[in-house]
């Protein structure tokens, strides 16, 4: 999961991506709430229903009449709202603080070997289409000249995303996973001069961060996710400090 | 088929608005095109339909098989977020051999800057590392989109004067939206001047006398150009 969530991390902070991971957070409790009542079960429900929600997206964005952040307020409210609704009038039992919150004990087996396959093949996705992903990332008319369809480059970036957002729901919760995208990607851009050190570094700050984190949190009984958070931030916070002292001398 | 690129009657409507109307244009070998024209007027929308970034409403365009070509975009907005060296970037997706490589890069004069960030680099070593990256798999053809919009006037005319050596040495065809005409005036073949439809288009010299240019530019801009041809000429055979 670590692995992943670095590398998928470091084109979050590229693209500026971060509102859209949190708005496929939000509407995964709409996925939630669905795959409960038609039946297919919460996870299957989560990664349905932000796919539709990325596809949609990618979509209304085409027309570009207004602005994605815009855009994305309004569907990821519009998901979150119509979400709390389909929970609470089913009086489906949903243990709403683990979902915002994650709760690493609710993991099962299955969880973890569908974790696995999810990993797998969004890292051979990215590593496979990584120069594609690059230069779309970098300019979207030269992309094209270079014969890439960059729509198909954001599909499959929404994709992975969406596939890391919901697998990492259940252990890091609905409200920090944008950070826990994020923050290690954003301590490595500092240290590095390449976007391969870049995944590199994030990635094993992610490793850490996940591993301490969850070693804090089954030794002082705290919540994983926010752990994972808490450690993360801290060696963002250390590393710009050292980044300050060493400018200065 | 002789022509690189050649597109028939093409009309462009986006959102209801004719972005392109009726435009018609042949780019043969060695040919040394620039198109002028006003803000919104279509230019890089004609760029992008003539590499089949969109396909044109109306009309069609040829493209010789296989053709390469090497684009210069009007703006990269560098993102500061993701770290990259020059190096790097003139390669991404990019098929090139060693020599070629050692070749545009001298040719460009980015020795010095090639470990520098992305981030970091000037508007005139930007645009030169642009032009390195579009020249990398040895184009036939180079499409180049406002390329010295950023750079100040010295730099502009070196700029330029790169491309002239370039143009010559390569012998490759040129395809490029410049409002300097005054200084492109010396090497360019061929002019257009482009405002949803071809207003007109000839030779540099005979272009700045056509009655539909000085209503479009202006009688002082004609006379600017004028006096800048005779100096610039003065200038090239100088060097
Ligand atoms: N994909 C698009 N969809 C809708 N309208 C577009 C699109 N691309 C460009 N336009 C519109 O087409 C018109 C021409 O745009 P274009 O970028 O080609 O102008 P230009 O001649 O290059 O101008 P400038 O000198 O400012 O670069 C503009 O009014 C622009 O808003
Ligand atoms: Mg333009």
């Amino acid at each position: 999961m670590a692995l992943i969530s670095g590398l998928v991390g470091c084109f979050v902070v590229w693209r500026r991506l971060s509102y859209y991971g949190e708005s496929i957070a939000h509407s995964s409790l709409l996925g939630a709430g669905i795959g409960i009542l038609i039946g297919i079960g919460i996870n299957f429900g989560v990664v349905f229903i932000c796919l539709l929600f990325g596809i949609l997206f990618l979509w209304l964005q085409q027309s570009k009449a207004l602005s994605s952040d815009t855009l994305l307020g309004v569907l990821a409210h519009f998901a979150l709202a119509v979400g709390i609704i389909v929970i609470s009038f089913n009086k489906i039992k949903i243990d709403l603080h683990a979902f915002l919150f994650g709760d690493i004990l609710t993991v099962s087996i299955t969880d973890i070997w569908g974790m696995y396959i999810g990993v797998l093949i969004a890292i051979t996705l990215i590593l496979s289409n990584w120069s594609s992903l690059l230069l779309v990332t970098l300019d979207e008319d030269l992309a094209k000249s270079e014969g890439i369809n960059p729509l198909y480059v954001n599909i499959l970036l929404t994709t992975i995303m969406t596939i890391v957002v919901a697998l990492s729901l259940q252990i890091i919760g609905l409200l920090l996973i944008t950070a826990m995208l994020i923050i290690p990607a954003a301590t490595a851009r500092r240290l590095v001069n390449s976007p391969e050190g870049m995944v590199i570094v994030a990635t094993l700050i992610g490793i850490f961060s996940v591993v301490f984190g969850i070693y804090l949190s089954v030794e002082m009984d705290l919540p994983s996710g926010p752990s994972i958070v808490v450690v993360s931030s801290i060696l963002f916070f250390v590393s710009h400090m050292f980044g300050l002292i060493a400018k200065n001398e | 088929m002789n022509a690189l690129i050649s597109a028939k009657n093409i009309s462009v409507i986006k959102s209801g608005k004719n972005i392109l109307n009726d435009v018609s244009i042949d780019i043969n070998k060695n040919d040394f095109i620039t198109i002028i024209g006003p803000n919104g007027a279509g230019k890089s929308m004609l760029l992008k339909c003539l590499m089949g970034f969109y396909k044109p409403n109306i009309g069609a365009i040829k493209t010789k098989p296989n053709l390469k070509f090497g684009y210069m975009p009007q703006n990269l907005d560098v993102i500061k977020t993701i770290p990259m060296k020059a190096k790097l970037f003139i390669t991404i997706k990019k098929k090139f051999d060693k020599i070629s490589l050692k070749k545009v890069i001298s040719e460009t004069q980015i020795e010095n800057i090639l470990d520098k960030q992305l981030s970091f680099l000037s508007g005139g070593e930007m645009q030169r590392v642009l032009l390195a990256r579009s020249l990398l798999n040895n184009p036939e053809l180079l499409i180049l989109d406002e390329p010295a919009q950023n750079l100040d006037v010295s730099g502009q005319t070196l700029f330029y004067k790169l491309l002239q050596k370039i143009y010559s040495k390569r012998g490759l065809s040129i395809l490029m939206v410049s409002h300097d005409l005054h200084l492109v005036m010396v090497s360019t073949k061929q002019v257009i001047c482009l405002s949803n439809h071809i207003c007109c288009c000839g030779k540099p010299q005979q272009i700045t006398n056509d009655p539909k240019f000085l209503s479009m530019f202006g009688k002082d801009m004609a006379e600017v150009m004028a006096v800048y041809q005779h100096s610039n000429k003065e200038n090239f055979e100088n060097n």
